[in-house]
């Protein structure tokens, strides 16, 4: 166990870890946080994706240490249910899931991808979320939450 | 323990005195006959110690017939409703919400629904099977109990107001005299803060769809907003104040048993807490979830070899030969070999559907308290009555002492891990008597899941000259193990036979007995025979002569209901079968339905189907077929779900590549007639979802396994869509009806996928595709046997 120093959605926090602890554990756990979710563990389906210096980083594969110092950003980092991010807002208006677990890797990823390549095509769009996984299959309604808010960036 | 659970819906001080007592909220009722929303303490204390046999009074069974189970009346006029059919992704709790609203009269926000609580709720079984709103939107249950509850309040107005019922109006929780409006009496006044004290009143009428404000409306789901923001409580999400993290061990292959733990290599491990083994069950448990894990993959556990799968090369072979088995005939009509024999011409096909797995995109996870005898669960279960019962099988308390608390998983589409991860995080509780959460690894889920049936499906028909058929014989096998552990059988699912209890027992029975009755709930039957029984005919389709004979065999791996259960298996059978036979005969595939079918609203659904595709009337395959590049097609199918819950028919448009044996699916049009429409939008999103569930599982997902063991343990072992897909435009056409009941819709457009797919490959290419998954290899395969 070892001391580290995490920021998370603004908030600096100092936590007694094994520096070799997923990252996702330490959210979960020790920070209770409800954003980035274990689906598989193995960094294949996106569902702990949480979003480090404009990159979305899966979670459950990323030691904690490897993140110290960094400002990262969770699900719940982005909005509030009063005010959601534009990107919430888009897969709220659009009734854009179904058991919503998957949620958090859909938005994170779209997010991420979308601030670096605002004039993104539907084809690159659908290329960032290859890693993305919803087993409620609501990709049409995803897909089409995410090029709503992609419409947003780009003006 | 913190009220964490259960708080919103009590006074602070009212959940204390509660949990005191140890009572259940139904026991309260029971007893005191007293409503708890609304009361304080001292209230509350006062009715508790009052003399009376709260245990004899306990409400089993399916549902209440006691209105305050189901509807309280808070002082400030809010309602507050007990529902036991949950919310699993597919919206019913915003519907459920709509429904109480709209035959209460008050507005949404005004109306609080508690789901799934075995200490609050309604015993209302299993959420599944497409059966919650023919069970909640129809004539009994929480329907009933909402116009049970109105018209309760429209008497007591109407004795207050000295006005009579017929001239009285509701709005927003106020009764009015239509005359007067000044006469009038809120449901607050009314029975705020006290019971109904009356019995769910059969006569009670609800309202007509036409006259709804509430229900019927594309009204948004109540946990979108918190799920979008990060804030909605998951199952995964729950935490108990000194809660420790568990992990399973799962033996290595199938069959295996426990020979030995040797706990050496974890006693360095920090945070670790105990080893716990039971029978053939190992857990440990840790302060935290990676120190468990590190424990887990540390501990050095010894298991004997498996007992050997047969080759997954033969398999449907090996289920076809397979003895003992379990023979059932739906449909006999004891002409068919006569009728085969003097057909004109006899049509014959065998389709093979593969084990495949719920895949929940979450790993299964539950939290359990078990201490002083008692057990709290924290489950995703659809289930939590049955669950209360085998919880308490697992850890040898009586049922009473069990309390199941249902959260929102992971989408489970059925049987996933949430029932089994239930028994081990209490298992792992009790072993240290502190609460413990356990989320399953991947391979943990994956490999031992109850997966949906595998099939061998044989179909034969007979055709008169005029190429109208004239018999159906369809013949199938499938294998089962366990499945919902259900009130009394812990063995259905993996962890509770590690624990050593038994599935439920295999009961062979050859030759099969006479029907009796008919009934159509696996679809076994298919569409176009008449379904007569015992002088009866709840079939939908005009072909006499039928004969469906099922055969059930042990199987290899736990099974379970996986959405649409055996039912997209058969109509997969059955809507290939029906287009061969149409192209056979060279008719156009829809008109050939519809000159078999006798129902009238599979009919409209087929014909609404037809019309919105813009569906061009010629026999499959298309004419001037070149046997290379891409081309293009359409297929159509259409299912009675369950024999009686719910119609459906879509038309698949494909594009195959000849030349790479890749199929596209392009176009997806899907009609729907589930009765009235309690909200489309949700509706909308279920048909979508299921159909592009249907289209992952048609083209891509088959469980595989070697000599040993499962070997479908991840997701790049065992991949469905993904969120790059190049997906269907899915358009859907509602058909409201209004006068009819209510019926399911979250498994119907799953169910008929597979089919309209293989029919629009065939029509496409003239290659007819008879095994799920329609890989690139079998598609090949089929393409290089054209004539």
């Amino acid at each position: 166990m070892s001391v580290l120093n995490l920021k998370v959605n603004g908030q600096s926090h100092s936590l007694d870890v094994d520096p070799a602890t997923p990252l996702l554990y330490v959210l979960s756990d020790d920070l209770a946080l409800r954003g980035p979710k274990l689906g598989c563990g193995l960094g294949q389906c996106g569902s702990c994706t949480v979003i480090v210096k404009g990159n979305a980083i899966r979670s459950c594969i990323t030691p904690v240490d490897a993140m110290a110092g960094s400002e990262i950003t969770t699900l719940e980092g982005l909005g509030t249910i009063e005010k959601p991010h534009p990107i919430q807002k888009a897969f709220i208006d659009g009734q854009a899931m179904q058991c919503g677990f998957c949620i958090n890797g859909v938005i994170m990823t779209a997010k991420a991808f979308l601030d670096r390549n605002p004039k993104a095509t539907d084809a690159q769009i659908r290329q960032a979320m290859s890693g993305v996984l919803c087993r409620c299959h609501g990709n049409g309604r995803m897909i089409r939450a995410i090029k709503r808010y992609a419409q947003g960036v780009k003006t | 323990m913190k009220p964490l659970a259960v708080s919103k819906e009590l006074t602070p001080d009212a959940f204390v005195a509660l949990e005191k007592t140890g009572m259940s909220r139904r026991q309260f009722i029971a007893r005191s006959g007293a409503l708890i929303v609304g009361f304080t303490m001292a209230e509350l204390t006062t009715r508790l110690m009052a003399p009376g046999s709260a245990a004899a009074q306990r409400l089993d069974g399916a549902g209440s017939g006691r209105l305050d189970s189901w509807i309280a009346i808070g002082a400030d006029g809010n309602v507050t409703a007990y529902t036991g059919k949950c919310e699993l992704g597919q919206g019913l709790y915003t519907a459920q919400k709509q429904l109480i609203a709209e035959e209460l009269s008050v507005p949404l926000d005004r109306v609080k629904l508690i789901q799934c609580d075995t200490a609050l709720t309604p015993d209302q079984g299993t959420t599944s099977g497409a059966q919650s709103h023919p069970t909640n939107f129809n004539e009994k249950n929480l329907a009933l109990a909402s116009a049970t509850a109105r018209e309760a309040l429209l008497q007591r107005a109407s004795v207050q107001l000295g006005v009579s019922v017929d001239r009285l109006t509701v709005k927003d929780g106020v009764i009015r005299a239509q005359a007067d409006s000044s006469k009038s009496v809120s449901y607050a006044e009314l029975v705020g803060g006290r019971t109904f004290g009356v019995p769910l009143n059969p006569g009670a009428k609800r309202k007509h769809p036409s006259e709804w404000t509430i229900l019927g409306k594309p009204v948004p789901r109540e946990e979108i907003p918190a799920m979008a923001a990060g804030q909605f409580e998951f199952i995964h999400n729950v935490r108990v104040p000194g809660m420790l993290y568990g992990q399973v061990v799962r033996p290595p292959a199938v069959g295996a048993t426990l020979v030995r733990v040797d706990d050496n290599p974890v006693q360095g491990v920090p945070g670790i807490v105990k080893v716990v083994v039971k029978n053939n069950f190992v857990g440990v448990v840790a302060e935290k979830t990676w120190q468990a894990l590190q424990a887990a993959n540390k501990l050095k556990v010894t298991w004997t070899p498996g007992t050997g799968l047969p080759s997954q090369r033969d398999f449907y072979e090996h289920l076809r030969n397979q003895k003992p088995t379990r023979d059932t005939f739906l449909v006999n009509s004891k002409d068919v070999d006569e009728k085969l024999a003097s057909a004109a011409r006899v049509v014959r096909a065998t389709y093979h559907y593969p084990y495949q797995m719920h895949g929940s995109v979450g790993s299964s996870c539950a939290v359990a308290d078990v201490k002083d005898g008692k057990a709290t669960i924290w489950s995703a279960t659809q289930a939590v009555y049955p669950l209360k019962n085998t919880v308490a099988m697992v850890l040898g308390l009586p049922p009473e002492n069990v309390r199941v608390i249902f959260r929102l998983g992971s989408g489970c589409y059925g049987i996933n891990g949430a029932d089994t991860v239930s028994y081990d995080a209490a298992l792992l509780s009790q072993a240290v008597g502190k609460p413990v959460r356990v989320q399953f690894m991947r391979k943990d889920e994956m490999a031992w899941e109850n997966y949906g049936f595998a099939f061998v499906i044989d179909e034969r028909a007979g055709v008169d000259a005029t190429g109208t058929i004239t018999t159906w014989d369809h013949e199938s096998w499938a294998p089962t193990l366990g499945g919902r552990p259900g009130p009394n059988n812990p063995g259905n699912v993996i962890t509770g036979f590690l624990a050593g209890f038994q599935p439920a027992a295999f009961t062979a029975r050859t030759p099969a007995p006479e029907p009796t009755d008919f009934s159509n709930g696996s679809n076994a039957v298919p569409s176009y025979v008449t379904g007569c029984v015992g002088g009866r005919c709840g079939g939908t389709g005009a072909v006499t002569s039928q004969r469906v004979l099922t055969h059930n065999v042990k199987s290899l791996f736990w099974t379970g209901p996986l959405r649409s259960p055996a039912r997209l298996q058969n109509t997969f059978a059955h809507e290939s079968f029906m287009d061969e036979i149409a192209a056979l005969v060279k008719a156009d595939p829809v008109d050939y339905r519809l000159r078999h079918l006798r129902d009238r609203r599979l009919t409209q659904v087929m014909k609404s189907v037809a019309k919105a595709a813009n569906w061009q009337t010629r026999p499959s395959p298309r004419p001037g077929i070149r046997r290379t590049g891409i081309a293009g097609g359409r297929g159509v199918s259409c299912v009675l779900y369950e024999g009686d819950n719910g119609y459906c028919a879509m038309v698949a448009e494909v594009e195959v590549n000849q030349d790479t044996s890749e199929i596209t699916v392009k176009r997806l049009v899907i009609a729907s007639d589930c009765g009235p429409i309690s909200n489309p939008d949700g509706l909308r999103n279920q048909l979508e979802g299921g159909a592009l569930h249907g289209v992952s599982r048609t083209l891509l997902e088959e469980v595989t396994w070697d000599d040993q063991k499962v070997t479908s343990t991840d997701w790049a072992t065992y991949p469905p869509l993904f969120l790059d897909a190049n997906v269907p435009k899915i358009e859907t056409v509602l058909i409201n009806q209004s006068d009819g009941s209510t019926m399911g819709a979250g498994e119907t457009a799953t169910t008929v996928t597979a089919a309209a797919i293989a029919n629009a490959v065939f029509d496409a290419t003239g290659a007819r595709i008879r095994q799920v998954p329609f890989t690139r290899a079998r598609v090949k395969a089929a393409l290089d046997a054209r004539a």
